[in-house]
């Protein structure tokens, strides 16, 4: 396969994620601030430090939701708004054309340019059906990958986009929200980390779920242990790093040699079968965290290595 | 009045339309026009664009498709089929020709000046034998209809023609909309074109291949207006399709960048122009083109399709001598006819065109795609005169042609089936043999009245039938 085939294919996935990742953090916001004292907690800020564009809003000026939404939704120069997402998934999709099933172009190319043409106000007032609209949009590209695309290298790649961005999108919201999860800030079971948590959650549409593994009741432990540990939880880092693992060993398989990324991928299955919710707390979250961040960001960069990347 | 293709100057149908005057009857004009948004929307969901270069807009625009089909009768077909495939032969005749010993030159049946002195000749390709002795592995002739048995060649195109996806699509989205239409075989297939392409450019293979030839289509980008046409067909095909940051040289072969290290190429089915392929070889501010592909080129290493230089056989001033091409490598009669045309280059034909030109089509030798053109009859005075300044001042760059009773064919107005004129684009394979699948591009000037089809100037598409015995 064409080196800018599996390029394009592999960004195509983490940019579909990206937005979805997004247009969900967008919904955490608006949950967040509607909760009792948000606007001592500037919430806004803390869903741009999730989006990692934190350094586009001047610290110590309140964050708000028409800023957000204006650059993290709308913004054309925002290379990580919803919309800039989408386009770029086109644009890779595009390129890579003949990788993609009818039904696969056919969820990029359908809307591309219905954010072009949103006023502020407009996307504001309508904001929960533009998020469920740009979650349809990505939904139905996986779900069309996933029936029709051949399982060839070029669907691992895919995969493995996905995968990695989903993982990294876990880690910042963790990396954001951490404190919350300390259990000394403030007293457990207290209003406010009960509805922090479940914001967080619902971010990452993992609300039922948590109650389906842990049952009733909100702890930091089980939490983090959710979030980072759980096998079965397809938005935890774990689960991402095991996607990515049978991924790369796939691609590895495909072209029959192994490079740094298989390395590094071991090296983080390792850490994460090392660690329960207690060493995680011993270490540090935010610790923790971090290092999974620069572990996934090496990643990124050693997969573009090994298959001869632009 | 103009030959219309459906119905006879009493108001009754040609047979061969029979079963499409049913069709609209059952299912009445406005139902057609309602079917036809149900197209338009299928089409953009497809994604067949078309960008126009220079105009603004959409840059993804679509080309208008129109239902109703343009048929030719199985007998019309054999006499087209015979004709495109014996022009086909002879501009790669004449191709092999002047790069080679010029016999037609020195015969004294075309002016040198008319070959040597022209940019679209490259001396680069003097004395290389492409594979096969092809140049031009793709021919789309531009083809008119001016009476019930009358075609005639509008032009050439050697180089890399354009819209046969269209012609794919159109069919498969009156098959997708319309099954009942073509249930009973009365209409030829055409979708075996991209196994008929990627057969033709198999075979002509350079010498460095081993083995099974590893074919890929070139594109300049993503942004080519023709980009969709591109990866369609990449994609039947089943080949990569490349762009040239994907291409480089080493050791005398083409290579691409797979994910698996460097692969050897060895046919490329380029649609980019000649003068961007390689900055070594010719411009040299080309971003696009693959430093030292002309060298692997001309060394054996790699087959270019078409072959650089193939622009000499469509250029216009040459067109005038295709008959004589014909005549003089194939010794048959040309089968199509050429349309009269009057070269400025030469000073009484000049002058006639000088004073005709309120009934003439006047245009540049190297222009195409309708830019650049004068139609006479529906020009002011000022433009006329404007246009007589031109080619006073440069005689050579322009050809002037009478104005064509082209025919009308059916077109789905809104209250009713109008005529509206057309011509036709087939696209005949030159490989080891010769292969034209029956059908080709119908475009149609939407327009009443109107003789410009070009896409590129509001012209439309529509699906063309050859129907079987």
């Amino acid at each position: 396969m064409l080196s800018r085939t599996a390029e394009n294919l592999f960004w195509m996935a983490r940019y579909m994620e990206r937005a979805e990742a997004t247009a969900r953090l967008l919904t955490m916001g608006q949950r967040m601030t509607i909760l009792p004292g948000a606007h001592h907690r500037d919430e806004w800020r803390s869903v741009v430090r999730a989006a990692g564009c934190e350094g586009q809003f001047p610290a110590g000026t309140p964050v708000t939701e028409s800023d957000v939404v204006s650059y993290l939704m709308l913004d054309p120069d925002n290379p990580s708004s919803i919309r800039s997402c989408l386009l770029k998934a086109r644009a890779n999709a595009k390129s890579a054309r003949t990788m993609l099933t009818q039904d696969m172009w056919e969820s990029l190319n359908e809307g591309w340019r219905k954010l072009d043409s949103y006023e502020l106000a407009d996307a504001r007032q309508q904001l929960p059906a533009l998020i469920d609209w740009v979650k349809t949009r990505v939904m139905t590209f996986r779900g069309a990958a996933d029936a029709g695309q051949l399982r060839n290298a070029g669907h691992d790649f895919l995969r493995a986009g996905g995968a990695l961005e989903r993982a990294q999108m876990t880690l910042r919201l963790l990396d954001v929200k951490y404190y919350v999860l300390l259990p000394e800030t403030e007293v457990i079971g207290g209003n406010r980390d009960h509805y922090q948590w479940t914001s967080v959650l619902y971010a990452l549409s993992g609300v039922r779920a948590y109650h389906h593994v842990y049952g009733g009741t909100y702890t930091p432990w089980q939490i983090t242990d959710f979030l980072m540990l759980n096998r079965l939880f397809p938005r935890s880092v774990a689960f991402c790093a095991d996607q990515l693992a049978y991924r790369l060993n796939r691609l590895a398989g495909w072209h029959d040699s192994r490079g740094a990324c298989h390395d590094t991928i071991q090296e983080m299955i390792g850490v994460v079968e090392g660690l329960d919710s207690g060493e995680i707390f011993r270490q540090g979250l935010h610790e923790t965290v971090q290092m999974g961040l620069k572990m996934t960001n090496r990643l990124g960069f050693e997969i573009a290595q090994t298959y001869y990347f632009g | 009045m103009p030959f219309h293709e459906m119905f006879e100057p009493d108001g009754s149908v040609r047979a061969c339309y029979d079963e499409v005057q049913k069709w609209v009857e059952r299912t009445g004009i406005s139902g057609l026009n309602r079917r036809m948004e149900e197209a338009e929307a299928i089409f953009r969901r497809i994604g067949i664009t078309f960008a126009v270069y220079g105009e603004g807009g959409d840059p993804e625009r679509l080309i208008p498709f129109d239902l109703l089909p343009r048929i030719f009768t199985a007998q019309e077909w054999r006499v087209l089929d015979r004709g495109i495939k014996q022009r086909a032969r002879a501009l790669n005749a004449f191709l092999l020709d002047v790069y080679h010993r010029g016999e037609i030159v020195k015969a004294g049946i075309i002016p040198p000046d008319i070959i040597y002195r022209n940019s679209a000749y490259l001396a680069e390709m003097v004395g290389f034998t492409p594979p096969g002795k092809v140049y031009s592995h793709i021919v789309g002739i531009d083809i008119v209809r001016t009476g019930p048995a009358r075609f005639e060649v509008l032009e050439d195109n050697c180089r890399t023609p354009s819209g046969v996806s269209y012609m794919l699509e159109n069919r498969e989205i009156m098959t997708r909309m319309f099954p009942e239409l073509f249930g009973q075989g009365l209409v030829a297939p055409v979708d075996d074109y991209p196994a008929e392409l990627l057969k033709s450019l198999k075979e002509v293979a350079p010498p460095a291949c081993k083995g099974d030839p590893v074919v890929v289509v070139l594109t300049p980008g993503s942004l080519n207006s023709a980009y969709y046409e591109h990866s369609f067909l990449a994609d039947l095909m089943g080949v990569e399709l490349v762009e040239p940051a994907d291409l480089f040289v080493d050791e005398g072969r083409v290579w691409m960048k797979t994910t698996l290290g460097p692969k050897a190429v060895d046919v490329i089915y380029r649609r980019i122009d000649d003068e961007y392929i390689d900055p070594l070889t010719f411009r040299p501010d080309s971003l696009l083109g693959i430093p030292g592909l002309f060298h692997v080129y001309r060394s054996g290493g790699v087959t270019l399709a078409s072959a650089p230089g193939a622009g000499i056989a469509d250029d216009k001033a040459v067109y005038i001598y295709v008959p004589e091409m014909i005549r003089f490598y194939l010794g048959e009669q040309p089968i199509l006819d050429n349309i009269q045309t009057w070269q400025c280059s030469k000073p009484d034909e000049c002058a006639y065109v000088l004073e005709h030109l309120h009934e003439l089509v006047a245009k540049e030798v190297h222009g195409s795609g309708g830019y650049g053109m004068l139609i006479g009859p529906k020009a002011s005075t000022v433009e006329i005169e404007t246009y007589a300044e031109r080619i006073r001042a440069n005689p050579g760059e322009f050809i002037a042609q009478p104005t064509l009773d082209l025919s009308t064919v059916p077109t789905l107005g809104p209250a009713s089936v109008v005529g509206r004129h057309a011509d036709f684009r087939p696209y005949c394979l030159v490989g080891k043999q010769i292969r034209l699948v029956p059908g080709g591009l119908t475009r149609v000037a939407l327009t009443e009245g109107s003789l410009v089809v070009n896409s590129s100037q509001g012209g439309g598409v529509k699906d063309t039938w050859v129907l079987q015995d």
